[in-house]
C-alpha cells in the first residue's frame, strides 16, 4: 500500500473530523442515517418483541423465557448482554490511547467465563429456577437468603445501571448530539418496552445487538487490517511507523522520550506500561472480574434460560467464543484508529477514547465527507445505541427478578403466590425498577461514574459469588455464613472504594484547577531517580503513618520553563493568529500559505481547547470553593488501589466460612445431598415449559 | 417427569456418584487453578519483566503481545477440553446414574 496516500488520507480524516467536535460526532446532514439505522434495529425487535409477547404468560416465561432458548442463542445473548458500551467504545477507545495495556485489559473479561464454564452455569441450572436468591435458598433458610440475594442483586445491578445510563446519555451526546436527558429517557422507555414482555423479548434485543456488533466489527477490521494483507507484523509496523502514535507514547512519557528515536517511541505504544501502572491493582481488579463475572445477577438469570444444563455448556461455549474473538478484533480497531484517526483527534471528541471506533468506522468508509462514511458512521453510533439498551434492559430485568420473585412472592408472600399474581409482580417490579433507571441516570448527570461498573464486579465478586461457591460445592456452608458473608463482602468492597482515589477530593481538584489558571513555576532539571519500594505490603494498599510511599523510576528531566496561566495563554495565542493572519497576503508561494493556514487552524485548535480549560477550572474552583475533604470527610484516599476486590473478596469468603463454622443450621446440612446430586446430575431441574 | 420422592443420601453414596464427584472435582479444580495462575501471569509479566515482554519475536509482535493473545488461546483451549470431557464422560456417568435413582433405595 502507498504510504502517501494512507499519509494523504489520515491528514485528510483529521481536518475534517474536527469539524464536528461540538454538535455529535455525526454531522447534522447525515444524522437521518444514523436514525434510519436505529428505527430498523427498533423495528425489527419491537417486531420480535410482539411475537415472543404472545407467549408470555407464565412465571417461567416472563422470567426464564419457557426455559426454551437454544444453547446458541443463549450464547449470544450472553455477549449481548455482556459487552457493554464500555467494553465495546472504551476498550477499543483505550488501544487506541495507551496501545498494549488497553488490549491486556480486555483479557480479563474473557478469562472471567472460565470460572463461569467450570464451577457456575450447569449446577445453577440444574438447582436454580428464576434468580440468585433460589440458588441460595435451595438449602440455606429461604427467606433469610433470598432477601440479602435481592438487596445484593439490587445493589450490584444499581451500579452498572447508573454506570450504564450516564455512560450511555454522554455518548448518545457525543455521537448524534441529542440532548443529554432525552438519551437517557429514551434509552429507558425503549429498554423498559422490551422488558415489560420479560426475558424472550430481552433475550432477543440482547442477540440483534450481539450479532449487529460482531458484524460491525468484522467489517471494520477486514477493511482496515486487509490493507496489509492481513499480515500482523505488517499491521503493526504501519502502527510503530505511524507519527501520530509516536506523539502520542512521547506525550505519555514525558521526559523519559527525549532520548528516543521515533521507531523506539512508536514500538514503546505495543509495550506494557503506559497505561496500567501499578500491578496490585491490577490483580485486584482482575480478581474482581475473573469471580464477579460469574456472581453478576444478569448473567445468572441467563443460564435459567436454557432447557437443560448440557444448554448452559454449549452456550458458554459460544458466548467465549464471540466475546474473545470479539476482544481479539478490538485490538485491530483500536490500533487502526490511533493510525488512521490519530490519539489527538480521538481524544479531542472524548477524553475516554469512547469515539475512537466509530470515527475509524466514518474513516473506513471513505471519511467525514463521504456518504459511505457517514453511513459506516452511523451503523457504529446506531449499534452503540442498541448495545446500552440490550445491557440496560438485562440488568433491569435482572433488578426486577429479585424485587418481584425474591422479595415480593419469596418473603412478603411465603411462596404463596397465584402465577397471574406473579406475572403482575413481575411486570409492576420491572417499570419500577425502569424508572428508577431513568431517574438514576438523569440525577447522577455529570458524576464520575466510569468506577461504578468495576465496583459492581467487586461487590459481585465478594458478595455472591462466596455465597454460590460454597453453597454448591462446602457441606458445612448455611445460612449464617451466607447471610454474614454477603453482607461483610458487599459492604467491605462500598466502604474501600468510598476511601479509595476513585472519589473526589477537593484540595486535588482546586490545586489541578489553579495550575491551569495561574500558570506552573519553572522546574529546574532533574536526575533520574530509581524506582523506590513501599516500606511494606500494607503501605501499598493504605496510607497509614509512617508509611514510606512507593514511587516509580522516574527518567533525567530537562530544565522546564514556567508554563503561563489560561488567561495569559489565550492572549498569547491569540497574538498568534493576529501574526499569521497578517502574513496571509504577503504569501505568495502556495506551499508557504497552505502551511501558514494550517498553523492558524492549529492554533485555533489550540484556543478552543484552552478555553474549554479554563471555563472547566473556573466551573471547579466555583463547586469545590471553601471545601477541603471528600464525601467521607478526606483530604486524600486512605485505601490506595481503585479496586477493593484484593481485600473485599478473601473477606467475604473467609466471613462466610466462619459463620458457617460457627453456626449450625440443620436445614442447609440436611439439604445438601439432595443439592450435590442435583447439581451434578440435573435429576428434578426445572424442565422447559411446552407450548 | 414427575417429581417422586429420591433417597437422595442413598444416591450421594452410590459408588457411580462418588467415581463421578472425584473426578470432576479433580478435574475441574485442576483446569480452574492452571486458568487462573495463567491469567494473572499477565499483568504480574507486564510489571515485572518488561524487558522480556519487550523483546521483539517476529517484526514489531513481541513476547508481550504473544502472550495477550496466548491467553485467548488458551481460555479457548480450556473451553474445549471440558466441553469435549464433559459431553463425552461426564453426561454419560451422569445419564447412568439418573437411569438407576429410583432404585437406589
Amino acid at each position: 500500500m502507498n504510504l502517501k496516500l494512507i499519509a494523504g488520507a489520515v491528514a485528510l480524516a483529521m481536518g475534517s473530523s474536527l469539524a464536528f467536535a461540538s454538535a455529535g460526532a455525526v454531522a447534522d446532514e447525515f444524522k437521518w442515517m444514523t436514525f434510519m439505522v436505529f428505527g430498523a434495529i427498533i423495528a425489527v425487535t419491537m417486531y420480535i418483541t410482539f411475537w415472543a409477547a404472545r407467549q408470555t404468560h407464565s412465571t417461567s416465561e416472563f422470567y426464564a423465557a419457557g426455559r426454551s432458548v437454544t444453547g446458541v442463542q443463549n450464547g449470544w445473548a450472553i455477549a449481548g448482554d455482556y459487552l457493554s458500551a464500555a467494553s465495546f467504545l472504551g476498550i477499543a477507545g483505550l488501544i487506541s490511547i495507551y496501545g498494549y495495556d488497553g488490549f491486556m485489559y480486555s483479557v480479563g473479561w474473557l478469562v472471567a467465563y472460565i470460572t463461569v464454564l467450570l464451577v457456575i452455569a450447569e449446577p445453577c441450572r440444574n438447582i436454580g429456577k428464576y434468580t440468585l436468591g433460589d440458588i441460595l435458598a435451595f438449602r440455606n433458610n429461604p427467606k433469610a437468603s433470598k432477601t440479602v440475594a435481592a438487596l445484593s442483586t439490587i445493589t450490584v445491578s444499581t451500579f452498572y445501571l447508573t454506570a450504564q445510563m450516564v455512560g450511555g446519555g454522554v455518548l448518545i451526546k457525543t455521537l448524534i448530539g441529542i440532548d443529554y436527558h432525552i438519551s437517557v429517557i429514551g434509552v429507558g422507555i425503549l429498554m423498559l418496552a422490551y422488558v415489560v414482555f420479560g426475558m424472550k423479548a430481552t433475550t432477543w434485543v440482547q442477540i440483534v445487538k450481539a450479532v449487529l456488533l460482531v458484524t460491525a466489527s468484522i467489517l471494520l477490521v477486514l477493511i482496515t487490517w486487509g490493507q496489509y494483507g492481513f499480515s500482523l507484523p505488517g499491521f503493526l509496523q504501519a502502527a510503530v511507523d505511524n507519527p501520530g502514535i509516536q506523539k502520542q507514547v512521547a506525550k505519555l512519557i514525558g521526559d523519559a522520550a527525549t532520548n528516543m528515536t521515533p521507531q523506539e517511541l512508536g514500538q514503546r505504544f505495543l509495550e506494557p506500561g503506559l497505561f496500567l501502572k501499578n500491578p496490585i491493582d491490577q490483580i485486584s481488579l482482575g480478581m474482581a472480574l475473573v469471580l464477579g463475572t460469574a456472581g453478576m445477577p444478569h448473567i445468572l438469570m441467563r443460564f435459567f434460560t436454557v432447557p437443560t444444563a448440557q444448554d448452559a455448556r454449549k452456550s458458554v461455549i459460544w458466548a467465549m467464543g464471540i466475546i474473545g474473538g470479539f476482544y481479539v478484533l478490538t485490538l485491530f480497531l483500536g490500533l487502526g484508529a490511533a493510525m488512521h484517526v490519530g490519539p489527538a483527534n480521538i481524544l479531542a471528541l472524548d477524553k475516554g477514547g469512547n469515539m475512537a471506533a466509530p470515527l475509524l468506522a466514518q474513516f473506513a468508509g471513505g471519511g467525514a465527507d463521504s456518504v459511505l462514511g457517514n453511513l459506516f458512521l452511523a451503523f457504529v453510533a446506531a449499534v452503540a445505541f442498541a448495545t446500552i439498551v440490550a445491557v440496560v434492559a438485562g440488568l433491569v430485568l435482572a433488578a426486577a427478578s429479585a424485587m418481584a420473585h425474591d422479595i415480593y412472592v419469596g418473603v412478603i408472600k411465603g411462596d404463596h403466590a397465584s402465577p397471574q399474581e406473579q406475572v403482575i409482580a413481575a411486570r409492576v417490579s420491572s417499570v419500577i425498577v425502569g424508572i428508577m433507571a431513568i431517574y438514576v441516570g438523569i440525577a447522577a448527570e455529570g458524576q464520575n461514574v466510569a468506577h461504578l461498573v468495576a465496583l459492581a464486579f467487586a461487590v459481585a465478586a465478594s458478595s455472591n459469588l462466596p455465597a454460590v461457591f460454597l453453597t454448591l460445592y462446602w457441606k458445612r456452608a448455611n445460612t449464617y455464613g451466607i447471610v454474614a458473608g454477603m453482607l461483610v463482602g458487599a459492604i467491605t468492597a462500598i466502604g474501600l472504594v468510598m476511601i479509595s482515589p476513585n472519589m473526589t477530593y477537593p484540595k486535588a481538584v482546586l490545586k489541578d484547577a489553579n495550575k491551569v489558571l495561574q500558570g506552573e513555576p519553572a522546574q529546574p532539571a532533574k536526575e533520574a531517580t530509581p524506582a523506590k519500594p513501599a516500606s511494606s505490603f500494607m503501605c501499598e494498599l493504605f496510607a497509614m503513618d509512617g508509611c514510606v510511599k512507593s514511587e516509580p523510576a522516574k527518567a533525567a528531566a530537562l530544565e522546564k520553563p514556567a508554563k503561563p496561566g489560561a488567561a495569559e495563554k489565550l492572549a498569547q495565542l491569540a497574538e498568534k493568529v493576529a501574526g499569521l493572519e497578517a502574513s496571509l497576503p504577503t504569501l505568495t508561494d502556495p506551499a508557504a500559505l497552505k502551511t501558514a493556514q494550517d498553523d492558524i487552524a492549529k492554533v485555533k485548535k489550540d484556543i478552543v481547547a484552552t478555553e474549554k480549560a479554563k471555563a472547566k477550572a473556573e466551573g471547579d474552583l466555583k463547586k469545590f470553593e471553601g471545601q477541603t475533604t471528600s464525601m467521607m470527610g478526606l483530604e486524600k484516599p486512605y485505601f490506595l488501589l481503585k479496586n477493593p476486590g484484593l481485600i473485599s473478596i478473601p473477606l467475604g469468603f473467609l466471613v462466610v466460612i466462619l459463620g458457617s463454622l460457627l453456626f449450625r443450621d440443620k436445614r442447609s446440612e440436611e439439604m445438601w445431598d439432595e443439592l450435590y446430586v442435583r447439581q451434578n446430575t440435573g435429576i428434578h431441574a426445572e424442565g422447559a415449559t411446552a407450548h | 417427569m414427575s417429581k417422586q420422592e429420591m433417597n437422595w443420601a442413598a444416591i450421594d453414596a452410590d459408588p457411580r456418584f462418588q467415581a463421578l464427584h472425584k473426578k470432576k472435582t479433580t478435574f475441574l479444580w485442576g483446569l480452574m487453578i492452571f486458568s487462573v495462575v495463567y491469567y494473572f501471569l499477565l499483568p504480574i509479566g507486564a510489571a515485572y519483566y518488561q524487558d522480556l515482554f519487550k523483546i521483539k519475536v517476529w517484526g514489531p509482535v513481541n513476547v508481550g503481545i504473544v502472550f495477550a493473545l496466548s491467553e485467548f488461546v488458551v481460555a479457548w483451549t480450556i473451553a474445549a477440553v471440558y466441553a469435549k470431557r464433559a459431553n463425552k464422560e461426564f453426561d454419560t456417568m451422569a445419564q447412568g446414574i439418573i437411569d438407576d435413582a429410583h432404585n437406589m433405595k
